[in-house]
């Protein structure tokens, strides 16, 4: 399977989280996988990198400084670019019972994302997950 | 208002009506509450009747005649007990033995009304089953509410405890898997994340048990004279290297021995709590002054940093379990947000209060007066 694995060299990702450890390790995965990685701590901070980074993948956390940070980034990213991939990490999943599948359902329109991942993600996982989006 | 579902079951109608009449009007208040109480009347004139009442609406009370035409009260009882009820049943016999009085009261039964009875005798005698209902209803609330605060407090604990869990993990399989390439120097950074936040696991389990002693009131408090000083000097030695490795200044001004009565213990949580906190979100090169005063039948501790601040909205919040500031200053930091909670209470159990002074981006001061010493 290694051999046959898709690279995504020349690609470029923008990750927004404010847990620095999760940024350290979502980036080695993603670089590991062949991506550019861009990071940004802060809901502020990630505005600046929508508006001013050209990417072919975005991963945020959900919660940041607000409840729905995740949300709101990933509404302005699809508004700007409605076909770059977007992927949320949060740990709501597990904790409040709350389960946001996939956005294509009706009921789950308003979530912007392609996909609404759990933050204990192995490396495998996250691989998975963005083959699926650039498929 | 809080109105009571009666049923009354008995095949004589005149006794039916008479207790309705009796009945009409009559409000209360049931012992302790404020609440006033009332009651809506249903009828039964056989026992199939009043067990078909019963399944479709959610009965208070219940007064239960011994003779029906159909089924004996102890049956009524029974069935009762068997569908799991909630309601209180009054047994009305005009054949008081002390048998019928045992069965029923085997099978259920909260209370006797013995016939012929007055409207005065059937308006005490649900006063009393009301305001145990009542009671029962507000205890259930409680414990409702009780368990929900626990649902929550445990949901959260257990999302911080996740956090630096599931970092550590990722950071070790990175390492297992040589992701980083092979020299162990490229690992560096994560073996020291990983010390940190396993750190801050460690200081949340102490916080909690802290926590959970003051909480519960199973800490054994020491009252004793204690010297303050010598307490903050203690705290302040604890934290030297912390205050070393970011460059802080920290400053302890008062008297040679200020003596308090209060427990050691308890002491030593406040300091640490708010010196490692002085320090911890202190800017580099920053400084911690702590003062300490004793006035008249009070003492006061002052603690004031250089450091990050709190933004208006946050001062109200951080007192409260597991709230902490998020903001480009505080990333990084481990924290188990409950220290000073944990101070709160602790200050509370000297009937103190803790003002708290500061500006985003400037500094805080805590002022903190204990009385009772």
């Amino acid at each position: 399977m290694i051999g046959k694995e898709k690279n995504y060299k020349g690609k470029t990702a923008i990750l927004v989280d404010d847990d620095i450890d999760f940024i350290e390790i979502i980036k080695i995965y993603l670089e590991s996988f062949g991506f550019s990685v861009v990071t940004a701590s802060s809901f502020e901070e990630g505005e600046k990198l929508i508006n001013e980074v050209t990417y072919d993948l975005a991963i945020f956390d959900l919660m940041m400084e607000n409840a729905d940070s995740g949300f709101v980034l990933s509404y302005s990213s699809k508004k700007k670019y409605p076909d770059i991939p977007v992927l949320i990490l949060t740990n709501v999943v597990n904790e409040t019972g709350l389960r946001f599948d996939t956005y294509k359902t009706e009921k789950n329109s308003w979530i912007k994302a392609d996909s609404v991942l759990n933050k204990s993600i192995r490396i495998e996982q996250l691989r998975k997950e963005v083959d699926k989006v650039f498929a | 208002m809080h109105i009571l579902k009666l049923l009354i079951i008995d095949d004589e109608l005149g006794l039916r009506h008479g207790a309705v009449r009796s009945l009409k009007n009559f409000t209360f208040h049931a012992n302790g509450f404020e609440e006033e109480v009332s009651f809506e009347i249903t009828e039964a004139g056989t026992g199939k009747e009043a067990l078909a009442m019963m399944e479709s609406n959610e009965i208070d009370i219940a007064l239960i005649d011994y003779k029906l035409p159909d089924i004996n009260g102890i049956e009524i009882l029974n069935a009762i007990r068997e569908k799991q009820y909630k309601l209180l049943s009054i047994f009305m016999t005009a054949y008081a033995t002390l048998d019928v009085a045992v069965c029923a009261t085997r099978n259920g039964a909260y209370d006797f009304l013995a016939k012929p009875f007055s409207p005065e005798e059937l308006k005490n005698t649900l006063r009393k089953a009301s305001s145990r209902i009542i009671l029962q209803n507000k205890a259930k609330k409680y414990e409702e509410e009780k368990k929900l605060i626990r649902f929550e407090f445990l949901s959260v604990l257990s999302h911080e405890l996740k956090a630096p869990l599931n970092a550590v993990e990722s950071y070790l399989r990175i390492m297992d898997s040589k992701l980083s390439g092979e020299s162990i120097e490229n690992y560096e950074k994560m073996i020291k994340r990983s010390l940190d936040r396993i750190g801050g696991m460690r200081k949340l389990i102490f916080d909690l048990l802290d926590l959970t002693r003051i909480e519960s009131g199973q800490k054994q408090r020491t009252i004793a004279p204690l010297n303050l000083v010598e307490t903050a000097k203690k705290s302040i030695e604890i934290h030297h290297s912390m205050a070393e490795d970011k460059g802080v200044h920290v400053v302890l001004k008062s008297d040679e021995s200020i003596i308090a009565n209060t427990d050691s213990g308890e002491m030593e949580i406040m300091f640490n709590n708010l010196i490692s906190n002085a320090i911890k979100y202190n800017k580099n090169y920053g400084s911690v002054t702590i003062s300490i005063k004793k006035l008249e039948d009070f003492v006061s501790l002052e603690i004031a940093d250089t450091g990050i601040g709190f933004k208006d909205e946050e001062k109200s919040k951080i007192f409260k379990e597991f709230v902490r500031c998020k903001n480009e200053f505080t990333q990084g930091i481990e924290g188990s947000g409950l220290g000073l909670s944990i101070l709160s209470k602790l200050v509370r159990l000297y009937d103190g209060n803790i003002k708290l002074e500061s500006e985003f981006g400037k500094g805080s001061k805590f002022t903190i007066t204990l009385k009772k010493i």
